[in-house]
């Protein structure tokens, strides 16, 4: 068509809408518009100051997620600050918690003696052993009473009614059952994590996407290369989940097996503090005990991104 | 090549699959014949719940017969195998391995060293124009890819057969088009046998050689329907007398069968009435 040639000049967007629309189209005819000139793209400023702006804009909201925590935290800590230097009493008494500053005085002499450092130790020593004994214990039997329903309906009631029974609870229980204060510490650590990591597990398997078993199969995967190659993997970020709150509860269980039964761990120091009348090392070993389990948290999550690099969001 | 150098023979005979259910069985196929002669692309059509899927099943080794026989070479289905190749409708990809390990898994099941596999499966991920996207997981490509790769995966292990239960089914209609060109490319070049089953008239006559309808549900074959276009096919041909001849045809076929499995009451002279009615009424007049 004629007029098809003599529109192919046209530059903008603008001007190539008003001639389609000049003369209306007939019905059922096609009507081309002249194929659109790109416009250049804008060339960024080069430089590292210009960068750095870029960068800085682009990452906006981590950076302001980061200066609101710190903000928060700082904020905190002057309350505390405000709260016990005035030694205030408003119902709930402040008058003999530690100010910041004594909790900082304290912690720079615990950490020059080897003695704290020690109980930080002793406790991330037993932390380690319970939950990896249940994660040993917890995830390959969970996998097992997952992909076989006898197992599963033979073991599931037990586990059902032991896992409302609190860590704490099996104190008493503890002490008679292991010969040493340390090993029933670590089997109190070892149940706190036990179930939550079964639990997960378990439901990581129930949540496999049966066309990929069918899939593995039709390829020709027997038995142990789906377990290993499908059920395995598929489960596997859920298994991690269950790690995260595993180790949540693992420190929890800890904490109060040490105050109740320990000699050493950093629940026992936090506990001997108060018998001590030492005020300021009870703020400094919750503090630890927080730091801790938030570190321990971290680490397991980055290594579940690790393992399950394609759960990883974009 | 010769046809008897090819191999891939289905036969299905007086295939009867049944469940048990509080009220006795319940029949979802019935008396049920099929053949999908060496290198041949027969398609399976037929109303939703006919058990169209169900027959594939069986073939793939995930269900077994309660009466008949199914065999591929005259050997009888025991289970599922890599000899036969499946292409499910939802994407079945490993969401865990990246494409090429999802290519290479057959192989990998069958003990090949990881060069070879590595070799063989970047060979068919070529041919399927996705080499660029080979260390890609799953999540990260379209539904026309992952279905690409689906097939391709299925096919890495040289199956004898390949059996595809509506694979592009959850496809845009532009790409099941381009989909279906691949797949007949796929099929010409490595003149294996096809077993396909679909809802869709138009992709069965554009790929099929042959074409089996069944019946509603419990399913049985209605009709079998002999393509004659010729190969290669295009996308033109879907205008061809011939192509909406055929066309015409089997929907006639499966529109029966439809208003059957909707249930008796829904008849053709029923459904006339309702459009009568609306046609002169306001539609709150009549609600």
């Amino acid at each position: 068509m004629k007029h098809t040639t003599a529109l192919a000049t046209v530059a903008s967007a603008k001007d190539r809408f008003a001639r389609a629309t000049e003369e209306p189209a007939r019905a059922g005819s096609v009507v081309l518009r002249p194929p659109r000139v790109p416009h250049a793209a804008p060339v960024p400023p080069r430089g590292a100051a210009a960068r750095l702006k870029r960068w800085f804009r682009l990452n906006k909201g981590t950076i302001r997620a980061i200066l609101l925590g710190m903000l928060s935290i700082g904020l905190f800590i002057a309350l505390w600050h405000v709260l016990t230097v005035n030694r205030m009493s408003v119902y709930v008494r402040f008058v003999n918690v530690p100010s910041p500053e004594q909790v900082l005085e304290s912690a720079e002499q615990a950490f020059a003696s080897g003695r704290f450092f020690d109980h930080i130790v002793i406790s991330c020593r037993r932390i380690l052993i319970g939950f990896s004994i249940a994660t040993l214990v917890a995830v390959p039997l969970g996998l097992l009473m997952g992909r076989y329903k006898l197992l599963r309906e033979v073991v599931f009631p037990v586990s059902e009614v032991m896992r409302p029974i609190p860590a704490i609870a099996w104190v008493p229980m503890a002490i008679m059952l292991w010969p040493t204060n340390e090993e029933s510490i670590v089997f109190i650590t070892f149940l706190g994590s036990f179930f939550p990591i079964l639990i997960n597990t378990l439901h990581g398997m129930s949540t496999v996407d049966e066309v990929l078993v069918r899939a593995a199969r039709c390829l020709g995967a027997r038995e142990a290369a789906t377990f290993r190659e499908v059920y395995f993997p598929a489960a596997l970020p859920q298994i991690f989940t269950g790690l995260t709150v595993g180790m949540g509860v693992a420190w929890v269980s800890l904490i109060a097996a040490e105050m109740i039964s320990g000699q050493f761990g950093i629940g026992y120091f936090t506990w001997e503090s108060y018998s001590l009348v030492q005020y300021s090392d009870i703020a400094l070993g919750m503090i630890c005990i927080g730091v801790l389990g938030l570190a321990s948290s971290f680490a397991i999550r980055a290594v579940g991104r690790i393992v399950t690099p394609w759960a990883t969001r974009h | 090549m010769s046809a008897s150098a090819k191999k891939g023979l289905i036969e299905v005979s007086d295939f009867c699959l049944s469940y048990e259910t509080l009220d006795g069985a319940m029949s979802a196929v019935e008396d049920a014949d099929l053949l999908v002669r060496p290198g041949e692309f027969v398609s399976i059509i037929g109303p939703s719940g006919c058990g169209k899927s169900t027959l594939l099943n069986a073939v793939a080794g995930f269900l077994k017969p309660t009466r008949g026989t199914v065999t591929v070479d005259g050997e009888a289905v025991k289970g599922p195998g890599a000899d036969r190749g499946m292409v499910f409708q939802q994407y079945s990809l490993f969401p865990w391995k990246t494409v090429r390990e999802n290519v290479e898994f057959g192989l990998k099941m069958r003990g090949v060293s990881a060069d070879e596999r590595k070799r063989s499966a970047r060979t068919l991920l070529g041919l399927a124009g996705l080499s660029q996207f080979e260390d890609q997981y799953p999540d990260r490509l379209s539904g026309g890819m992952k279905q690409r790769v689906g097939i391709v995966r299925a096919l890495a292990t040289g199956p004898r057969v390949l059996l595809l239960d509506e694979p592009f089914g959850a496809l845009d209609a532009q790409t099941r088009q381009i989909m279906q060109q691949i797949l007949t490319n796929l099929w010409e070049r490595l003149e294996i046998s096809v077993l396909f089953v679909t809802h869709d008239i138009d992709e069965a006559i554009f790929l099929s050689d042959r074409i089996y309808v069944m019946t509603a549900r419990p399913g049985s074959i209605k009709a079998e329907v002999t393509v004659p276009l010729p190969r290669p096919r295009d996308s033109t041909l879907q205008l061809s007398p011939e192509f909406l001849g055929l066309r015409a045809e089997l929907g006639a076929l499966i529109r029966e069968e439809s208003l059957k499995a909707m249930g008796g009451e829904l008849n053709a002279d029923a459904l006339k009435g309702l459009a009568i009615n609306l046609n002169g009424a306001n539609l709150s007049d009549v609600i």
